[in-house]
């Protein structure tokens, strides 16, 4: 008896052990998902009041003699609390949660940025306006105190985009573009992560969110639009003559091509293959090898004939790309 | 309206008028998702006629209410207290009258449940 109730109260503070502040709605960056949070604690008060008033009714009327009240009197209360309450209260909060569901207004001068859902990585393009775009991928960038338009879609099959920590999720439809409309108010290193189930690698499908200020997420993205700094050598050698160029661009480097993802600023990503390995020499080599072992179902060709040493070099080379 | 009351409490509840609380909501649950969709999808955005939205749904409500004032007068009828499950026509008009009425607050809260995000959020996204 007494471990039950160990398990009673030692269970549910594991799910403690899920709180962090890099993809959490309960520690949100965005305007947007500081309403989903308010409009959730106002809904979780409201049931357990519900909940406890519920409770208490039950064991009084399971406790209460056999006509202790009369039949007029429970018609009354079913009415009450079965039918004029619950409705006033619902309708209460339905017209009180409705406003902070009101998307947030775009003007044309807006940064919008597309991502397109593939399995199992996020491609990037910015669109700042009046500017040339910008491709990136498993990365995105934005400026804090501006609202920024995500135009989602998808390549493949429907995958979802979610920023905890920023707004809601949003469905990646292929053949459809859908609308989310932010602004993140702290700058930070946050993350993102697939809502909807997209194949083996589903759960493997993250993305590095990084909030920055606008006069900084300008410099960057400045910088982002000069084509790489690439270094000749074996790793350059070596990404010609294995075809990576087939799949990924590198801009000023090789023609442009979207099968993969964009590597123009490799370097400067801080994860590796979406959001799930650390940005390491040693996990850059290892994935060129057998990138199905970090991510089943992945479609990039595995490179088991590339030597330890090819691959470091190869590393090392797309490590140079910032 | 007492009037208004008296001339109500002559009409009589029927299966027929059991049904107008619950098909004036689907008319109107109807209408305003066919009329959202159709507007964002031609001409982008909510609603053409957003007035015209919201006389839609007074009249829906007042014929709701009305059918719900004259259930009420006549599950009034006088007779034995409920349940109302003999097989007379007394019974039989009171039952009827009584599951109007409860199908005209359930129809009425309905029709506030639909028309409110519509009126409220007014976009397509």
């Amino acid at each position: 008896m007494r471990g039950k109730h160990v398990a009673i109260a030692v269970l549910p503070a594991c799910l403690l052990s899920a709180c962090n502040r890099h993809q959490s709605t309960l520690a949100p960056f965005g305007a947007d998902a500081a309403d989903i949070r308010h409009l959730f604690i106002i809904m979780l008060v409201g049931a357990v009041i519900i909940a406890g008033a519920v409770a208490l009714l039950m064991r009084h009327a399971v406790r209460a003699p056999e006509g202790a009240i009369s039949h007029q009197k429970g018609m009354r209360i079913v009415l009450w609390l079965g039918g004029i309450i619950p409705t006033v209260v619902l309708m209460g909060l339905l017209a009180y949660s409705l406003p902070y569901m009101r998307p947030r207004p775009v003007a044309p001068a807006d940064l919008q940025i597309a991502v397109d859902g593939e399995q199992f990585w996020w491609r990037v393009t910015y669109r700042p306006a009046g500017a040339t775009s910008v491709d990136s991928a498993n990365e995105i960038r934005i400026p804090t105190g501006r609202t920024v338009a995500f135009r989602l879609s998808a390549g493949d099959v429907v995958h979802s985009f979610w920023i905890p920590g920023l707004a809601g999720k949003m469905d990646m439809i292929p053949g459809r573009t859908n609308d989310l409309i932010v602004r993140a108010d702290k700058p930070g290193r946050y993350r993102g992560q697939c809502a909807e189930f997209c194949g083996l690698s589903h759960a493997l499908m993250a993305f590095d969110v990084i909030a920055m200020p606008p006069a900084a997420f300008d410099a960057w993205l400045a910088g982002q639009r000069r084509p790489a700094q690439a270094r000749d050598g074996e790793g350059a050698r070596l990404f010609a003559a294995n075809g990576c160029n087939g799949c990924h661009a590198i801009a000023g480097v090789t023609a442009p091509t979207r099968i993969g993802p964009d590597l123009t600023h490799f370097g400067s990503r801080r994860t590796l293959a979406a959001g799930i390995l650390p940005m390491t020499q040693a996990h850059v080599a290892a994935f060129i090898r057998h990138p199905e072992k970090t991510k089943p179902g992945v479609r990039m060709p595995s490179f088991p004939q590339l030597s330890d040493d090819q691959a470091l070099a190869l590393a090392r080379y797309l490590q140079g790309l910032k | 309206m007492k009037r208004w009351l008296q001339r109500a409490s002559r009409l009589r509840v029927t299966l027929w008028t059991l049904i107008v609380p619950p098909t004036v909501w689907a008319v109107h649950f109807l209408f305003s998702y066919l009329w959202a969709a159709i507007s964002c999808e031609k001409i982008g955005e909510w609603a053409l006629f957003p007035t015209a939205f919201a006389i839609g749904t007074v009249i829906a409500l007042v014929l709701i209410v009305a059918s719900g004032v004259i259930a009420w007068q006549q599950s009034r009828t006088p007779g034995d207290p409920p349940p109302h499950q003999e097989g007379t026509d007394i019974d039989r008009l009171r039952f009827l009258a009584y599951s109007t009425m409860l199908l005209a607050g359930l129809s009425f809260v309905a029709v506030l449940f639909t028309a409110l995000p519509v009126i409220m959020l007014g976009d397509c996204r």
